[in-house]
């Protein structure tokens, strides 16, 4: 096993390849282009396809045409470039073909900044594009898991065919961390894809299509796409749950605000305080049976993103009990300090201000 | 003689092969197909060559074209 | 002296047997047989892959026998990118409108193009939207009424009609590109020579080919259907003359189709 310093782009490449990516298709944006320049450095070597597209739209339809023809692909972007591309994220998903899209979110509404940011959590959750969709929604919080969840992202991707999306952010891409290259990976077998447009050889005809102009036949084509959805909710809602068991105070935050509520947890703890962290690794699904069990002992919820609230809406929809849920939020590529949450933290659990030790040293 | 024969449950009437055929061998049916369409169809004793203008302009592909070709004797024939 | 029957005319098993849903005397029907036929002259029907649009033609797998993948509005030439360059071993077209195509595809067409991308093109100039209703279509020539231009499109406010050929043909990488008609016999039979030159071109791996298709629209020309032919040659080809355009073997000395 060898151990590795890498940004969090750069594991977002290593994972793809490891994952056997066949096509890659993207258009520059920052802060993701480590992706897209790793990529033209290695795939062509590899004996796989490169290509830098004329925008995002063309990008992720290059994404479609590949994934119909049986391969696996895979496009990345920021921000404004993924909005552009809830279009073939929705042909996509009606057509149910395996993709994998890497959004390292950055600041908006527009063009925002290339400062990280979570604003786009309701645009991934929720579908994006036209119509009753979903993604897979894998949220990273280490260059490790960029690296992890893109290699399992395809094996998903394949086995629901369904486009899941590595929502991730600016802090994360750019951030170097050691990463331990599994070799080999468990690899689970390679799903097969009778469906995908090959030539017509000694078969009929396949048709990929997201048309369905007879309601009913619409109506039976969406039922079978929510059955999909419902068996995706059922095996593979994701959270972690860190010193939850007895806190009454528990953090909820993805990605990079989940390291950030860590800390703040680890340093209310050694003041005796109980102070837990639930990340919810799978954003869609959203692990709501996950956070319910980590409530057993929970007054508060508090949950701390960088946006102006939207996870916050999966926590209340999550039926909590009642529980009281305070948020802490930042816009524009700001985040929350360490600092600012523990001393939150400790007001909530209303104990008296102590000088900490640990806290100086932050 | 040649002669044509225009599919009635692909014809859409739309007299494309009308305009073009040179010897005036089509006509309207007077029978409806399932569309509600009175199709073409090739006229009575008409003297169509199987010159194959209206199949090639048929936005339907619904003509197939039947061309009589006289040969000559058999035992020439297998000598060639 | 025998009198023997010879079957000289008929369809090619590549087009199935279901009516279209195109109007009467619709040129995308001839169109779909042209291309049917090419497939069947090379024998390409167990290895390719068509991209349909979205337009009026976007239920074209129902009569092509062959793999299709839809794409969205105009983005047709980048899910053909996304095709070959997974399966280059495939044999891969589009067949698109002029509203994908020169409208809201502008950008994928040129790109394709310009990337020499080893696909054909197969692009239905109707000078209307047909599939919504008739409405003014990048290709709509000067004071031609539509929908959305009732007074005849106006060269101060919508600009001119967009020449898709000539457009392309300022591009270094593309192999070939012609500009045809359906509208008689003789071009219809010209139009099924440039078809094959187009996909001759892509099984060389010589790259990109487009053949555009003056074609009739007699609903939305409002006219019937034999005088919506004629109306090509009167007018159309006024606008867009036909021909080929670029040609990288004839200029390279080689023989074309």
């Amino acid at each position: 096993m060898t151990k590795v310093l890498m940004s969090g782009n750069d594991a977002v490449v290593e994972g793809a390849i490891r994952a056997g990516i066949d096509c890659y298709f993207g258009y520059p944006i920052t802060p993701q282009n480590e992706i897209i320049a790793g990529m033209a450095a290695r795939l062509p070597g590899l004996g796989r396809a490169f290509l830098q597209s004329e925008s995002e739209l063309a990008a992720v339809s290059m994404v479609h045409g590949a994934a119909a023809a049986g391969k696996r692909a895979m496009t990345t972007s920021s921000s404004p470039g993924i909005s552009l591309m809830q279009e073939g994220i929705s042909y996509l998903s009606g057509t149910q073909l395996p993709a994998v899209i890497v959004n390292v979110q950055r600041g908006g509404p527009g063009l925002g900044n290339i400062a990280p940011a979570q604003g786009d959590y309701f645009q991934a959750t929720r579908g994006g594009g036209n119509g009753d969709y979903h993604n897979i929604v894998l949220a990273p919080s280490s260059v490790q898991e960029m690296l992890d969840y893109t290699y399992e992202a395809f094996d998903l991707a394949d086995q629901y065919r369904i486009p899941v999306m590595i929502l991730t952010d600016g802090r994360l891409g750019q951030m170097m961390e050691p990463c331990e290259l599994r070799d080999p990976y468990p690899r689970k077998k390679l799903v097969e894809k009778p469906w995908a447009v090959t030539g017509a050889k000694g078969r009929k005809q396949h048709f990929l299509c997201s048309l369905h102009l007879p309601p009913a036949e619409l109506a039976e084509h969406n039922r079978a796409l929510q059955k999909n959805y419902r068996e995706i909710e059922r095996k593979e809602a994701r959270a972690e749950a860190h010193c939850t068991n007895d806190a009454e105070v528990v953090f909820v935050a993805y990605g990079a605000c989940a390291r950030l509520c860590r800390e703040a947890g680890d340093i209310l703890r050694e003041e005796g305080l109980k102070v837990g962290l639930l990340r919810p690794i799978t954003l869609w699904p959203f692990p709501a049976k996950k956070l319910q069990a980590s409530l057993k002992k929970a007054k508060r919820i508090v949950v701390v993103e960088m946006s102006a609230g939207q996870l916050i809406q999966d926590v209340q929809l999550s039926n909590v009990d009642g529980l009281p849920i305070e948020f802490i939020g930042r816009m524009g590529g700001e985040a929350p300090s360490i600092k600012e949450l523990v001393a939150f933290g400790r007001k909530l659990l209303q104990k008296p201000r102590r000088k900490l030790a640990s806290q100086g040293k932050r | 003689m040649s002669r044509i024969e225009i599919n009635p449950e692909l014809c859409k009437a739309c007299e494309v092969c009308l305009a073009f055929c040179p010897k005036d061998c089509i006509q309207q049916s007077d029978t409806l197909n399932r569309y509600g369409v009175y199709p073409m169809q090739m006229k009575e004793a008409a003297e169509c060559t199987g010159c194959t203008l209206c199949a090639t302009m048929c936005p339907d592909t619904a003509i197939t074209v039947y061309r009589t070709v006289v040969e000559k004797a058999q035992n020439q024939e297998a000598s060639t | 002296m025998t009198q023997t029957e010879k079957k000289v005319f008929a369809r090619t098993e590549v087009l199935t047997s279901q009516q279209t849903h195109y109007c009467p005397g619709c040129g995308h029907g001839i169109v779909h047989r042209l291309v049917a036929e090419a497939l069947d002259h090379f024998g390409l029907r167990e290895k390719t892959v068509c991209v349909a649009p979205v337009g009026c033609s976007v239920l074209a797998y129902k009569y092509l026998a062959i793999d299709m993948s839809e794409a969205a509005h105009g983005r047709a030439p980048a899910v053909a990118t996304g095709v070959k360059r997974a399966r280059p071993d495939l044999f891969v077209f589009t067949y698109q409108g002029d509203g994908d195509l020169a409208a809201i595809g502008t950008a994928e067409i040129v790109h394709a193009a310009n990337r020499g991308e080893n696909i054909s093109v197969v692009f239905v100039n109707n000078a209307v939207y047909g599939m919504t209703g008739g409405q003014m279509a990048p290709t709509t020539m000067l004071g031609q009424k539509t929908t959305t231009s009732p007074a005849g499109r106006n060269l101060q406010s919508e600009g001119s009609p967009i020449k898709v050929a000539e457009m392309l043909s300022a591009l270094d990488a593309p192999s070939y590109i012609a500009r045809v008609t359906v509208d008689k016999p003789a071009a219809v039979r010209k139009a099924k020579q440039a078809i094959l030159t187009a996909f001759q071109r892509q099984i060389d791996g010589k790259g990109f080919s487009l053949v555009e298709v003056l074609s009739p629209c007699p609903t939305y020309w409002r006219m019937p259907a034999a005088k919506a032919m004629s109306a090509i040659e009167d007018t159309m080809v006024k606008v867009f003359p036909l021909g080929v355009f670029k040609d990288k073997e004839a200029a390279n000395g080689n023989q074309t189709a």
